[in-house]
């Protein structure tokens, strides 16, 4: 079994007075590719806000290669190694799209790395290559998404929260984003995901768990998830 | 036409200052959505450290000529009303980032009283003379006049303007100032201290009010405690005109309330059969401001381009 590169213990959300995650555990070690499913309003977002440094929690809550990083602003988790793909993408609409990555890179200081990532990620995604001099506000809901990551990858991630990556995206755009998602993980980059689009998510990943009214459920093997009568029905509409 | 060119010149020099100002206005607009009421103070604070410094230099005879007694009287300024500025947003504003935006508001209309009063008792009640070192040499266009102060003040702002732009569309801090001012919240997960990057803003407006003070001060030879509010008034408006948020806006919206400004003295007398003279020339930044808000409340440039989500 290898490290826990993110260790949640226990941890608890408030959000507008509502307590929103009520004391889960979960783990993702090193190299692993995660997904967290559950229904709309379930705490998915909360939590990985949380584990981002977006909303407050307490200290040991929230364990990131070892260390506590519970309430740490989001700005320094990233010099750590952790980067968040937020719901909705935003990607900064006014800024170009060569502006937008270069803002991933912010808080990197190998200037030649960043360029090398830079094309890297150009090439990960043509679309954005023949579009990086235009406004992000002008890409498709799709180039917005891959521009999304591509601008989180550029911080040179260990662990890479998405959130909802597939919303509001048509099917054939979903597939390719979580295309991308897998060959992201297969280069190394440890991966937890939020998704309500259960089946794609459990497909695509190694692990999963399963949240409910702020509490974990359910936690496995995706496949063994997969199988699971109670996700099935719960999840994948059989 | 000689009374068109020379308050054409005016304008220009008026225009310049005003677009200095106003890009203050609109980068903490455009950064936190609060409107800095107590920004004139700090080109008045300006003027008065450059009265200062010009004053002291001149009279300890030091033998330094007379342009390098201003640029000192810049020199000094520009970083004590950076401390100034950033002490404002670090103690007045910060504390009300998450209030409701009438709170900070109400609060940066105390500072600028404050800070009045404070220069008021530091410097003086009175008007200062500034010491008439420049040698005011006066350059003739047909019976239209341009002074050396003008050409100076056009040259300096015209390089400050440019050096903002620079910094605003070229270098890292710049992007992560748009960045900041579109999404503090995603700023923040680029790595972005989003705090730094509004205490920047902050210095950045406070050094362009600094050297503004310095050229009112010396272009109108006169610096008073009060001179910040209608002078802050009048960029506001010109932000307003040129869209409020809005970087270039604020040069355009200067130069044009400049020119609006000059050019509606010059001949308010002659269109009202001298019913309204060129005393009345404060009232046009203030019909500009409201002729915008009603027709085009976006500004010339506030336009903002569709967003997708």
């Amino acid at each position: 079994m290898t490290a826990a590169l993110l260790e949640l213990q226990r941890l608890e959300v408030s959000y507008g007075g509502i307590r929103a995650v009520k004391g889960i555990d979960l783990t993702v070690a090193d190299g692993e590719m995660v997904c967290l499913i559950g229904a709309n309003g379930a705490g998915k977002t909360s939590a990985l806000k949380a584990i981002a440094g977006l909303l407050p929690v307490a200290r040991d809550s929230v364990r990131f290669a070892g260390e506590p990083i519970g309430g740490r602003p989001a700005f320094e988790l990233v010099r750590r190694g952790l980067a968040l793909v937020p719901e909705g993408r935003g990607v900064f609409s006014q800024l170009s799209v060569d502006e937008n990555l270069a803002m991933g890179a912010y808080s990197r200081r190998d200037r030649a790395g960043v360029r090398a990532d830079h094309e890297r990620v150009l090439a990960l995604f043509p679309r954005l290559k023949e579009r990086h001099r235009q406004l992000a506000g002008t890409l498709s809901g799709g180039e917005q998404q891959m521009l999304a990551i591509g601008r989180a990858l550029l911080s040179k991630p260990r662990l890479l929260l998405l959130d909802e990556p597939s919303m509001g995206l048509a099917p054939r755009v979903v597939a390719r984003i979580f295309e991308v998602i897998g060959e992201i993980a297969r280069q190394g980059v440890t991966v937890l995901v939020v998704e309500q689009n259960a089946r794609l998510a459990l497909e695509t990943c190694n692990k999963g768990y399963v949240m409910e009214s702020g509490l974990i459920t359910l936690f496995g093997d995706a496949r063994a998830l997969l199988g699971n009568d109670a996700v099935r029905k719960a999840y994948l509409g059989e | 036409m000689d009374t068109f060119i020379q308050q054409l010149i005016n304008g220009l020099t008026l225009g310049a200052v005003y677009a200095m100002v106003a890009l203050g206005y609109t980068m903490v607009y455009g950064i936190i959505q609060l409107i800095n009421f107590a920004h004139g103070e700090v080109v008045m604070i300006g003027a008065m450290v450059a009265f200062s410094v010009i004053g002291a230099l001149v009279g300890a005879d030091t033998g330094l000529s007379a342009p390098i007694i201003v640029l000192a009287g810049g020199v000094v300024a520009v970083p004590l009303c950076i401390a100034v500025a950033c002490t404002m947003e670090r103690v007045a504003y910060r504390p009300l980032r998450a209030a409701p935006r009438l709170a900070p508001l109400i609060t940066a209309i105390g500072i600028s009283i404050i800070l009045q009063h404070l220069a008021m008792m530091l410097w003086s009640r009175n008007p200062l003379a500034f010491p008439q070192i420049l040698d005011n040499r006066v350059f003739h266009f047909g019976a239209a006049t341009v002074t050396s102060v003008q050409l100076a003040i056009w040259t300096v702002a015209t390089l400050m303007m440019a050096a903002l732009s620079i910094l605003v569309y070229r270098t890292r801090l710049g992007i992560a100032m748009r960045a900041t001012s579109q999404n503090p919240l995603v700023a923040g997960l680029m790595g972005i201290d989003i705090n730094r990057v509004i205490l920047a803003t902050f210095a950045l407006g406070a050094a362009l009010a600094a050297i503004a003070g310095v050229m009112v001060g010396t272009y109108y030879g006169i610096a008073h405690y009060t001179m910040g509010s209608l002078l802050g008034l009048k960029a506001f408006c010109a932000a307003v005109l040129g869209g409020i948020g809005n970087i270039p806006g604020a040069m355009l919206g200067g130069l044009l309330l400049g020119l609006v400004e000059a050019l509606g003295a010059g001949y308010i007398g002659d269109l009202t059969n001298n019913w309204f003279g060129s005393n009345y020339q404060d009232v046009f930044a203030f019909i500009v401001l409201i002729l915008v808000l009603v027709f085009r409340p976006s500004g010339l440039l506030g336009e903002r381009v569709a967003d997708r989500t």
